[in-house]
């Protein structure tokens, strides 16, 4: 009788370099991937290519003059770290904020998180492999927002709009005719688009089931944002802690069970439809008056520290700012949403092959200017 | 609305179980000593009705006769945060333990603290440089850096 | 650029790391002064009086007119980059549509973000790798000198340090507009370049005599 040896193929893992510029990984990040055939075994991501340090740049410069340095964190979207700076240098000074110019605030802040959440869909789709397509018609509505900040302040992408007690400078008239313009017109174009994604069997296959975070691993990591609340965290600042004037508007928080990548796109679709539904009942309650406290340009908080944070597009951003009465910052901690989830990927991507660690990683939207500050 | 716990209420909460260690510092956050950090954090995070289950963030200030390493929780079923601090006076070699067999979310903050401030967590995984290279002289964060 | 026989294999991952460092000390030392901008285009334009032979117009508009970029977009003027390749600013017109991701197959390499001591190697790998002609477009004002992070201890002020630059294009980020308008006068400078190499003066193998 001849006995049948099963023949195995000795294999041992190998490490491969996914280096700082690859067209795919959304600015400068290295992975180290230890990988069994084309099974990924385990990750080392290694960072710290963009680090310009901020912190230490901000301890120099006035509380005024830090403002444009925030909004190069997270540069998809400019108006959340100025919102979010702003509102901690006003709690630390005590600063009152008149309605107008919060209300502008929050119209903006809901804009940017639309024109982020394109750019977020739109990157993980061109990971999924639809070249373009899907990316640059996202990005046409992107650039409909810019026009609409351009009109603001005269800036496309870092605008320096905020100030501390309020905003630099009003709306001018044709804003608010505009943006109520563009509120059913972007609403027609996500159903537009999502009769063609929602029920695409590529999409469904490529994204659902793969890569799914647990809700008691989001919970140890400290994942915020749409990553938490596609994996059962229900969990929204804007609801929970609310700042500025969000407990005047009625909006949902989409949140989904299973933790995938599919559940990742398809909360970030539902909030763009409830950011809608907060523009659209602002525009109707703008109240006139200032749209900004007299303060100095150069102020000098009181000793003491404070900690601010927002719902920002990507995650739960804040500050940290410790002053000693002088006029630049003692020490300013950026809590970076990107960095804290990017923490998760290594438990995410374990048993997953390299072309669903791409997907993975442009699911969960990281901006690198903020991972590395 | 998420309720910040004030220092006195931190130190009511805790002060019975861990005599000593706990002291207010400032309106809204409490002191730890280092050496009952684990077992404080642990407390607040496993106790019924305490639940502070999400780390918000670590980070750490130079005054510069100490080194001061900041740490705030949030639990999320109570919507409740509470912040406390831990204080390392030694200026060459200071030292704290560290969180990450808690919260897996503490790994790369505290490598970040070590890499920029110099503050060395006892047992950490994976202790070395985050942002800057391997053999970088010095820690820009600190006041006393220069270039 | 070739792997040179005697290169040492190293796989352990703190041996790699300390090596990435000793890298980029020996880069940051060696990188204190600007590299001066190529203007050698200006000296053939004096000396040939701008007169072109047909072979040098041909291959100057081909060259000219289908510019490939590298990929190299760090930070947020990748942004207004992304916005170029976009349809609004479509810099597919000038022939530029394709981002090529091996630098084997690109000709120009627009920087667009901050460059930092950690990241320098990388770039001068990438920028060593393109093959001749090759040109740069330093994009936004951390490219031309650092911008608002020069006092930063981990930025560098501005790619001249490293690569040499061919094309400035001032803005924080540059608009579309601006940069499109620097890829046309980088354009207007590849026109003049004498592209057809003198062929050495090689002894006539047809002259009889003494060789």
């Amino acid at each position: 009788m001849t006995t049948t040896q099963e023949l195995t193929l000795k294999t041992e893992p190998f490490v491969l370099n996914m280096g700082p510029l690859h067209p795919s990984t959304h600015g400068v990040y290295r992975m180290r991937v230890t990988l069994d055939g084309e099974v990924v075994l385990d990750i080392e991501p290694i960072f710290g290519y963009l680090h310009r340090g901020i912190e230490k740049l901000m301890e120099e410069r006035t509380y005024t003059g830090c403002i444009p340095l925030t909004d190069r964190l997270d540069y998809a979207s400019a108006m959340s770290n100025n919102f979010s700076y702003c509102l901690a240098v006003e709690k630390l000074g005590g600063i009152k904020v008149p309605e107008r110019a919060e209300y502008i605030r929050v119209i903006t802040a809901e804009l940017q998180r639309i024109a982020n959440h394109c750019l977020a869909i739109g990157a993980m789709l061109n990971d999924a492999g639809a070249l373009g397509t899907p990316f640059f018609y996202l990005w046409r509505q992107r650039e409909k927002i810019y026009d609409l900040f351009e009109m603001l302040c005269g800036q496309r992408v870092l605008y320096n709009y905020m100030r501390i007690g309020g905003v630099s400078q009003d709306l001018p008239d044709e804003f608010l005719p505009a943006v109520k313009k563009f509120i059913p017109q972007l609403r027609h174009f996500i159903d537009e688009y999502e009769f063609f994604l929602k029920q695409n069997e590529i999409l469904i296959a490529r994204a659902k089931g793969v890569g799914i975070l647990s809700k008691e691993l989001a919970t140890n990591y400290g994942i915020s944002g749409p990553v938490a609340r596609a994996s059962g965290i229900r969990w929204d600042l804007r609801k929970n802690d609310p700042y500025s004037v969000y407990d005047r508007f009625e909006f949902d928080i989409p949140t989904r069970e299973n933790g995938d990548c599919y559940d990742r796109y398809r909360v970030r679709m539902e909030e763009m439809k409830q950011s809608l539904r907060i523009v659209e009942q602002s525009v109707k309650q703008v109240p006139g008056g200032p749209f900004r406290t007299e303060v100095n340009q150069v102020i000098r908080p009181p000793a003491g520290e404070a900690y601010a944070h927002i719902e920002g597009p990507k995650g739960e951003l804040g500050y940290y700012i410790v002053s000693d009465n002088s006029i630049a910052p003692y020490r300013s901690h950026i809590r970076s949403t990107s960095l804290i989830n990017l923490g998760a990927l290594r438990q995410m991507v374990k048993g997953w092959k390299v072309a669903d660690l791409i997907l993975i990683f442009g699911s969960i939207d990281i901006t690198m200017g903020e991972v590395d500050r | 609305m998420t309720a910040a716990l004030s220092a006195k209420e931190i130190v009511s909460q805790l002060s019975a179980r861990f005599p000593g260690a706990i002291e207010e510092a400032g309106l809204d956050s409490a002191l730890v000593k280092s050496e009952s950090l684990p077992a404080a954090a642990e407390y607040l995070k496993t106790a019924e009705g305490l639940k502070y289950e999400y780390l918000n963030y670590i980070t750490a200030v130079d005054y510069y006769d100490y080194f001061e390493v900041v740490y705030m929780l949030t639990s999320l079923e109570y919507n409740r945060s509470v912040t406390f601090k831990v204080r390392c006076y030694s200026r060459d070699n200071p030292s704290v333990p560290s969180l990450t067999g808690l919260y897996q979310g503490a790994d790369w903050q505290e490598r970040e603290v070590y890499d920029l401030m110099g503050i060395t967590f006892e047992g950490h995984p994976n202790l070395k440089r985050i942002f800057l290279w391997e053999g970088y002289n010095g820690y820009p964060l600190r006041k006393d850096w220069n270039r | 650029m070739e792997i040179s026989s005697d290169r040492e294999y190293i796989y352990d991952a703190a041996e790699l790391d300390r090596h990435e460092g000793q890298v980029i000390e020996k880069l940051k030392a060696s990188s204190r002064k600007s590299i001066p901008d190529p203007d050698a285009w200006l000296d053939e334009d004096i000396k040939r009086n701008i007169v072109l032979t047909s072979l040098d117009w041909v291959l100057n508009w081909a060259r000219r007119s289908s510019l490939w970029t590298a990929v190299c977009y760090p930070a947020c003027c990748g942004m207004e980059w992304m916005a170029t390749l976009a349809p609004r600013f479509d810099a597919s017109r000038f022939g530029m549509e394709i981002m090529r991701a091996s630098p084997r197959q690109a000709d120009l390499l627009i920087t667009a973000g901050t460059l930092t001591w950690k990241m320098a190697p990388n770039v001068k790998r990438i920028y060593d790798q393109m093959p001749e002609p090759k040109w740069v477009i330093a994009m936004g004002a951390c490219g031309i000198s650092g911008g608002i992070f020069r006092s930063g201890y981990n930025v560098v002020p501005g790619y001249n340090k490293i690569i040499p630059v061919d094309v400035y294009v001032p803005g924080c980020p540059p608009r579309p507009e601006a940069l499109i308008y620097g890829i046309q006068q980088l354009q207007k400078k590849i026109a003049k370049i004498k592209a057809v190499p003198d062929l050495p003066k090689l002894p006539n193998p047809l002259k009889k005599g003494k060789k």
